[in-house]
């Protein structure tokens, strides 16, 4: 080949590269620009230093690659004898320091705007758990809203049984939702190891770590479906809590939000009602397909935790499987879902337990009998 | 050669009880081969997990251990003894030593990693499975939520640790005292002064490791709450901790590597290294930064604005030596007369991924875009581009470089050749377009992952078997030669090669420099 022609190969290959830098979907080679005023300016960032790099790359690279191909001892070449030079080697001290400085001020002036969470009209409460997030909506009236998002993608996807789709992985049972334009404060914090909450495009990261309490913050200008992971190793199901946000305008978050309140006040309603046992079982399902499959199996057949199917626990005494249930066990990887569950959802799940999987007890859990167990 | 100059002892004992810098040094490389192996091996698991989403081959908590002990396998057992394994042979041959200084000692640090590797493997094997929280051990992941095998790995930790400690206090005492007279400290090759400081940042960062592996194994079985915060403690603290010691290794690993390109890029340049002065002082400049710089491991733990900012300024000075390191390698070249054996092929292939992986942590220096690199693939890349194009491709030329002084035989230079180019392809298919995934959005050490990361990932798992598979001509070709390889016994086996170990006889008889060698007080280091 000659060396036009590999010229010519290195060019198209860049530009077909190129091309794909603003497709930014299946096979992204760079970082997102991200939708946020912030994000971009970080992409900014990102996009100088790294030309920087290329630039003081190519011209090294340059350098040795002539020394290569011209100075051979095979084309006779004849080494020179010089070890030092002091004006070079303190040009070379100088001139990357200089470059540094004009790296370090676009980069304080950007972190500087990164810790400013100060103003925010919303504020989010962050709470990783082994593996999913809680998300609670502070009021200044009390009136807290707050629920679990879990990852829905199941276990079919992921065991290969079923084709995947496309936000395998990066979609959640309940999302976040926020209202564009509006600065929102995240205020992270975790239940039991470290995580650490990404929101790529937002151009927001940060750990999540339990007796914390760290801030982000968000203005999104855009309304769509953002999606992001848990970037700390939480323990086994680590690449298993996405993040997902919903950014919507002021009116539907709004809706959204008294929509929560109104449903927050029927679970208290219906935790002193008497269900019937396809309600409770029809509820159970989804909530065991949310919660305790991962580790249960889908058969009740056990995994990281023991099996459901035919456990002594499941078929014995209520109490107990109540206790571990809302208590978890410690020292294992089973949660104390007491604190994570309704009373309703916890009375679901148990009577699906039990009358699931050939665990034909017949038996009925009702809310009341959750609050009567907490209650001793 | 005096009377009392006697060989090795014959068979096992010669190698349980052998207080010779050479077999001490000829077990380091070997064992450390070994684990070089198990880790690889554990990698390759890692990505053929990886060569799909979705779940095929392992369970995501298998995964994790997989990952931890790739981690620990590679920094503990593989990268750190080679190097201490290139030392006891070179540096006393180098500064025209007859030994380490502390021959007993010497046996001793060796024989501890074995079985503390052996520890540290048998937890695969135990209930709830080997650690499973990466290699950094971050709590309280490794104290609370960890399977019992912690203590094991806590324990395994520490006798690498004293081997460690031990290591560096005889490699500090040999070249403070050891050297043949005229030997002046600007007159040792850079390898040794390498090494030399090296060892100082050893001694000065395993006690604190030992430290924060002593607090987790109170913290499991005597109740304190060092690391938790429902105690009163402190998650983060566990991290400062952590990364003291981890920022200062990171620099134990790559400085013996800069030692050795050091020596092997002037002898096939055929010129002097440039600039000696200037990369002494460098090497210096680079241990001492890096000792206030652990915090940009951590950027996003929620750190003050202040304590950011000074991480993240004295983390890109690191820049300015590593420049002036590279620049004086490239300027080595400039000018020479080059040639290409192996190890020349693997210093070169060293100059330009580790100036990669330099640029890409130079990148990573910068916090607000660390928070969107922090914990993904783009890390991971980084960290392989100067682990193993820097470290392991520094050792797989030193061994290259030195192998026909060790054995006096020669190695067969078209099979290193192809071993260097499957090995620079392979590895640049394996980490290259993990800056790309990372970028895009995927964290690190999660088992499974969403679908656009799909092509990247798979090519990656190719480039990673075929490096993998690259290893296995590396060590056919070193067993071939101490085999049946050509004899070689010129001194000198290089023409351009400089330095004291060149002067002895080929193969380098069990005892060298009992008597010390002259130096010439007008020539340079070599």
């Amino acid at each position: 080949m000659s060396f036009k022609k590999i010229v010519q190969a290195v060019a198209s290959a860049t530009l077909a590269l190129a091309s794909n830098f603003t497709a930014a979907q299946e096979n992204q080679l760079n970082m997102a620009r991200g939708v946020t005023e912030l994000g971009s300016e970080i992409y900014d960032l990102h996009m100088l230093i790294l030309w920087i790099c290329v630039v003081i790359g190519l011209v090294v690279f340059g350098v040795m690659f002539y020394s290569i191909i011209f100075h051979r001892k095979s084309k006779g070449y004849k080494p020179a004898n010089f070890h030092e030079s002091t004006k070079v080697e303190i040009a070379w001290t100088v001139v990357p320091f200089l470059i540094l400085i004009g790296m370090a001020v676009p980069a304080t002036s950007t972190l500087l705007e990164v810790y400013n969470s100060d103003d925010a009209e919303i504020d989010i409460l962050v709470t990783g758990y082994q593996w999913k997030w809680k998300y609670e909506y502070l009021d200044e009236d009390g009136e807290n809203i707050s629920f679990f998002s879990n990852l829905s993608t199941p276990q079919s996807e992921i065991y290969n049984t079923q084709e995947k789709n496309p936000n395998y992985l990066l979609e959640v049972d309940e999302p976040v939702v926020i209202p564009v334009n509006t600065k929102v404060r995240f205020l992270l914090t975790a239940n039991d190891v470290i995580h650490s909450w990404w929101m790529p495009e937002l151009g927001v990261k940060k750990d999540a770590i339990p007796g914390f309490i760290n801030e982000a913050w968000t203005i999104v200008p855009q309304e769509g479906v953002y999606r992001g992971q848990c970037t700390e190793l939480c323990g086994a199901y680590h690449g298993f809590m996405p993040v997902v946000v919903h950014a919507v305008s002021q009116a539907e978050y709004d809706e959204w939000l008294s929509a929560k309140r109104a449903d927050a006040e029927a679970q208290v309603a219906m935790a002193s009602m008497d269900l019937s046992l396809d309600d409770l079982m029809s509820k159970g399902e989804s909530i065991y397909s949310g919660q305790c499959v991962a580790c249960h199996g889908a058969n009740g057949e056990g995994g990281v935790g023991k099996p459901i199917a035919g456990s002594a626990i499941v078929l014995g005494d209520l109490t107990k499987h109540l206790g571990v249930t809302t208590k978890g066990v410690p020292g294992t990887a089973m949660q104390a879902f007491g604190s994570q569950l309704s009373d309703v959802d916890i009375a679901a799940v148990v009577t699906y337990q039990r009358n699931a999987f050939g665990n034909n007890t017949g038996d009925i859990v009702q809310p009341s009998d959750v609050v009567s167990y907490k209650n001793g | 050669m005096g009377d009392h100059s006697h060989g090795p002892a014959k068979g096992l004992s010669r190698w349980l009880f052998t207080t010779n810098h050479k077999d001490i040094g000829t077990m380091y490389l070997w064992f450390s081969f070994a684990m070089f192996i198990l880790g690889g091996a554990f990698a390759m698991i890692i990505r053929a997990e990886l060569f799909q989403p979705g779940m095929q081959l392992v369970e995501p908590g298998f995964f994790n251990q997989m990952t931890t002990l790739h981690g620990l396998v590679m920094v503990f057992g593989a990268i750190m003894p080679s190097f201490v394994g290139l030392a006891n042979w070179m540096i006393p041959m180098m500064i025209g030593a007859p030994d380490m200084a502390l021959p007993r000692m010497n046996n001793w640090s060796f024989w501890i990693l074995p079985p503390g590797f052996l520890m540290l493997a048998s937890t695969l094997f135990m209930e709830g499975g080997a650690p499973a929280f990466g290699w950094t051990f971050y709590a309280p992941l490794s104290t609370t939520y960890a399977a019992p095998s912690v203590t094991f790995f806590i324990f395994a930790i520490h006798a690498l640790g004293i081997s460690s400690i031990m290591g560096s206090i005889n490699i500090i005492a040999t070249v403070m005292n050891m050297r043949a007279p005229g030997m002046t400290y600007m007159k040792m090759p850079l390898f040794v002064w390498t090494w030399l400081i090296t060892a100082f940042l050893l001694v000065a960062v395993m006690p604190v490791l030992a430290g924060a592996v002593t607090m987790m194994l109170m913290d499991i079985h005597f109740g304190t709450s060092f690391f938790s915060a429902a105690g009163g403690g402190d998650p983060v603290l566990f991290q400062h901790i952590f990364w003291f010691f981890g920022h200062p290794e990171v620099y134990i690993i790559i400085l013996p590597a800069f030692g050795v390109v050091s020596q092997i890029i002037p002898a096939f340049s055929r010129k002097p290294l440039f600039g000696y002065a200037s990369m002494v002082y460098a090497t210096a400049a680079i241990a001492f930064l890096s000792f206030i710089v652990w915090a940009h491991h951590m950027y996003t733990v929620g750190m003050p604005v202040a304590g950011e900012l000074f991480f993240m300024y004295a983390t890109m000075l690191i820049a300015v030596p590593t420049g002036v390191k590279v620049f004086n390698w490239v300027t080595t070249m400039w000018q020479g007369a080059l040639s290409f054996e192996t190890p020349m092929l693997f210093s070169i292939g060293f100059l330009v991924l580790f100036t990669i992986g330099g640029f890409t942590g130079l990148m990573l220096s910068i916090a607000p875009a660390d928070f969107q690199y922090h914990d993904t693939y783009f890390v991971v890349a980084h960290f392989h581009y100067v682990m193993v194009a820097g470290a392991v491709f520094s050792m797989t030329a030193a061994v290259y470089y030195w192998l026909p002084k060790w054995t006096g035989k020669m190695y067969n230079e078209s099979m290193g050749k192809i071993h260097f180019w499957i090995s620079f392809v392979g590895f640049n298919i394996a980490f290259f377009p993990q800056h790309f995934v990372g970028l895009a959005g995927m964290p690190r050490r999660i088992p499974d992952y969403a679908l656009q990361f799909a092509d990247f990932n798979m090519m990656s798992s190719i480039g990673a078997f075929i490096y993998g598979a690259s290893q296995i001509l590396f060590l056919y070709n070193v067993v071939a030669t101490i085999v049946g390889g050509k004899t070689v016994s010129d001194e000198k086996v290089w023409d351009g090669a400089e330095g004291l170990e060149w002067t002895v006889a080929t193969p380098a008889p069990y005892h060298t420099f009992e008597v010390p060698p002259k130096i010439d007080p007008a020539h340079a280091h070599s």
